[in-house]
């Protein structure tokens, strides 16, 4: 039954980082507290380093300085020629692939667990940038079995165009890490926990995968993004409704069409229009305002992996 | 106790004023729409004035550009010689008592209610400089008995011998509505509401004060704030731990000495040492970061608050 394992070679290189977006507390003081004290994330065999992406945005705690960083990870801007004019964001994107890249290389670092928060009443969330990476669908089965009964769910960006070039995605296995709902420039304790929790039970399976653990095949329930949507707006841009009391802090939960969505200054309710049910997303996120994404639709799948093991047993 | 002078006149010269710190989406929006259509503020003996107070830092979506607005309505910033390199808050500061003001001055208006909101757990609650200030007992009586089943709070905010430089104080008279918990930069639709409802209800009662209602007096409590309290920090200054997961989320409930305040990054908790009972607020309230402030303690007041009435005699003192 060879034909139904996943070889994959042993997981040497790993890291974890905080303060993508300057003001997502949660992993800028997990990563500051484990840069001084790390046992808690080191794993016999493996090399854990957590790292501070953007410690400008981090002192004056703001999600970036010129742009956001999490978006800058792609060929064009990480190909740029290095100059002083470049946005700041885009320099650092290039210095960030020189450690843990090149992206798409033999070198690159082979996990990257980047940290986040939401203002969304998401809960826990695992970011999947690929529906068909066993060895990821593998992890995220072993963090929610471990979590459990606390719900983890799985928000896969895998789109022809609303995928986006993540800081993680230089690494061979790109994992974000959403913990919500948090206000931007806060730390709770309970979120915090949370996200602590889920790096532990992270770095166990790779660990337990390294020693020869064999994971048998697994499925996963997933959402899908299929399409942003944003905010009515008047002619000169302006939001002229907002996020129906009905659909606030109800990510996840199934929206049928003619379900309240908005709520107009003047009190009149907008329906879900279409055919089908769609999960909810990122529902009232304060940093999407600007990109114009009230939330974000999903649809439900289950996802597969095969019996993964590491290819040295 | 002395209570505050009431006004023997009817108000008529009354703001509303939003986005005094720019992240706070409610009182941002709100002052927004009314610019736009004012009719919700009109009464048949005053229109309140709608005011967006801080462009610069809402166009922005943060709490400030160079200081906190809201504390920067002190004597010293508001009359010294304007300067080039003024913070822009300072010159938005003195343009807002030349509009609103001039502080203390019979030229200022007559009540300026500004509009907040915390992500600390705090419901509706007002923000007032004294127990002294009867008008504004009364106006929170008033916002109280409208919705009984949701409780509306009044914490008491002035420190002895300090300016509390806050917007209002331009103003005769005027507070702080505060309401929470809503994220900096998100706008939640029920506490819109609740907002607009409650700013409807307060130009209501000055409606009702001009017109010569008579209001009786009454038991209170309120919350006085003592001093505030700041995170566990490392020697360089960082915080080396956060709110309490049982503390967070209680605001305006007993905290007792030996209870836990603080869970330490390590692990540890860092428990209440104070010898008596205090009631936290603003805890974890992402705009005090920066003041060192993870949350305020105040002690629970029980007062009488005397009756009201435009047309009658200066009121009986408290106690
Ligand atoms: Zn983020």
């Amino acid at each position: 039954m060879t034909s139904c394992h996943v070889f994959e070679d042993p997981i040497k290189k790993v890291a974890i980082f905080g303060g993508t977006h300057g003001n997502e507390l949660t992993g800028v003081f997990l990563v500051k507290h484990w840069l001084e004290n790390g046992a808690e994330i080191q794993r016999t065999g493996i090399e854990v380093k957590p790292f501070i992406t953007n410690p400008r945005a981090v002192k004056n705690c703001t999600r970036y300085i010129d742009c956001d960083l999490n978006r800058v990870f792609d060929p064009e801007n990480l190909g740029k020629k290095m100059s002083e004019d470049l946005p700041y964001e885009v320099r650092r994107a290039q210095e960030i692939n020189h450690l843990f890249g090149p992206k798409d290389s033999e070198d690159s670092c082979d996990v990257i667990f980047d940290l986040h928060n939401t203002t969304s009443n998401m809960g826990c969330t695992l970011i999947l940038e690929d529906s068909r990476n066993d060895f990821l669908i593998q992890m995220f089965h072993y963090i929610q079995t471990s979590l459990a009964p606390l719900p983890c769910y799985v928000y896969l960006i895998d789109h022809p165009s609303l995928k986006y070039a993540t800081t993680r995605s230089i690494a061979k296995y790109p994992v974000g890490i959403e913990v919500g709902p948090q206000p931007q420039g806060i730390l709770r304790a309970d979120i915090l926990n949370q996200m602590r929790k889920i790096i532990k039970h992270a770095l166990d399976f790779i660990y337990n995968f390294n020693k020869g653990k064999e994971f048998p095949p697994c499925t996963i329930e997933v959402y899908k993004i299929m399409e942003k949507v944003d905010y009515p707006r008047n002619e000169n841009g302006e939001i002229t409704a907002i996020i129906h009391p009905d659909l606030q802090d109800q990510d996840w939960k199934p929206l049928h069409p003619g379900d309240p969505v908005f709520i107009t200054l003047d009190g009149e309710t907008i329906p879900l229009g279409g055919d089908w049910t769609v999960y909810p997303v990122f529902i009232n996120e304060a940093a999407y305002y600007e990109k114009k994404e009230a939330f974000a639709k999903t649809t439900k799948l289950t996802l597969t992996a095969k019996r993964l093991c590491s290819s040295l047993h | 106790m002395c209570s505050l002078p009431v006004p023997r006149e009817p108000l008529r010269r009354v703001a509303v004023t939003g986005g005094t710190h720019g992240n706070e989406m409610s009182g941002v929006c709100l002052a927004q729409h009314w610019l736009r259509a004012p009719g919700e503020l009109q009464r048949p003996s005053f229109s309140a004035m709608p005011v967006l107070a801080n462009p610069a830092a809402t166009a922005a979506c943060r709490r400030y550009m160079d200081r906190d607005l809201n504390r920067t309505f002190t004597n010293t910033f508001l009359t010294a010689r304007a300067h080039p390199d003024d913070p822009y808050e300072v010159t938005r500061a003195r343009e807002l008592n030349q509009l609103l003001g001039p502080m203390a001055s019979g030229g200022a208006f007559d009540f300026v209610l500004d509009l907040h909101n915390t992500t600390a757990n705090m419901g509706t609650c007002l923000i007032v400089d004294t127990a002294h200030n009867v008008f504004a007992m009364h106006l929170y009586r008033h916002l109280q008995m409208l919705s009984p089943e949701l409780p509306c709070r009044v914490i008491l905010y002035k420190l002895p011998k300090e300016e509390s430089g806050s917007l209002n104080s331009v103003a005769k008279n005027g507070m702080a509505l505060e309401l929470g918990p809503q994220p900096q930069g998100v706008l939640r639709a029920d506490l819109f509401t609740r907002m607009r409802a409650l700013v409807a209800a307060a130009l209501d009662f000055i409606q009702l004060f001009n017109q010569g209602t008579a209001f009786p007096a009454f038991e209170m409590e309120a919350y006085r704030v003592l001093r505030g309290m700041d995170f566990p920090r490392t020697e360089a200054g960082d915080l080396a731990g956060t709110v309490h997961p049982q503390l967070q989320d209680r605001d305006f409930e007993p905290l007792r000495p030996g209870a836990p305040i603080f869970q330490m990054f390590s692990g540890e908790d860092v428990l209440y040492e104070g010898e008596s009972t205090v009631y936290p607020v603003f805890i974890n309230e992402a705009g005090y970061y920066d003041k060192g402030i993870a949350f305020l303690q105040t002690e629970k007041l029980t007062f009488s608050v005397p009756a009201l009435s435009m047309l009658a005699p200066a009121p009986t003192p408290g106690p």
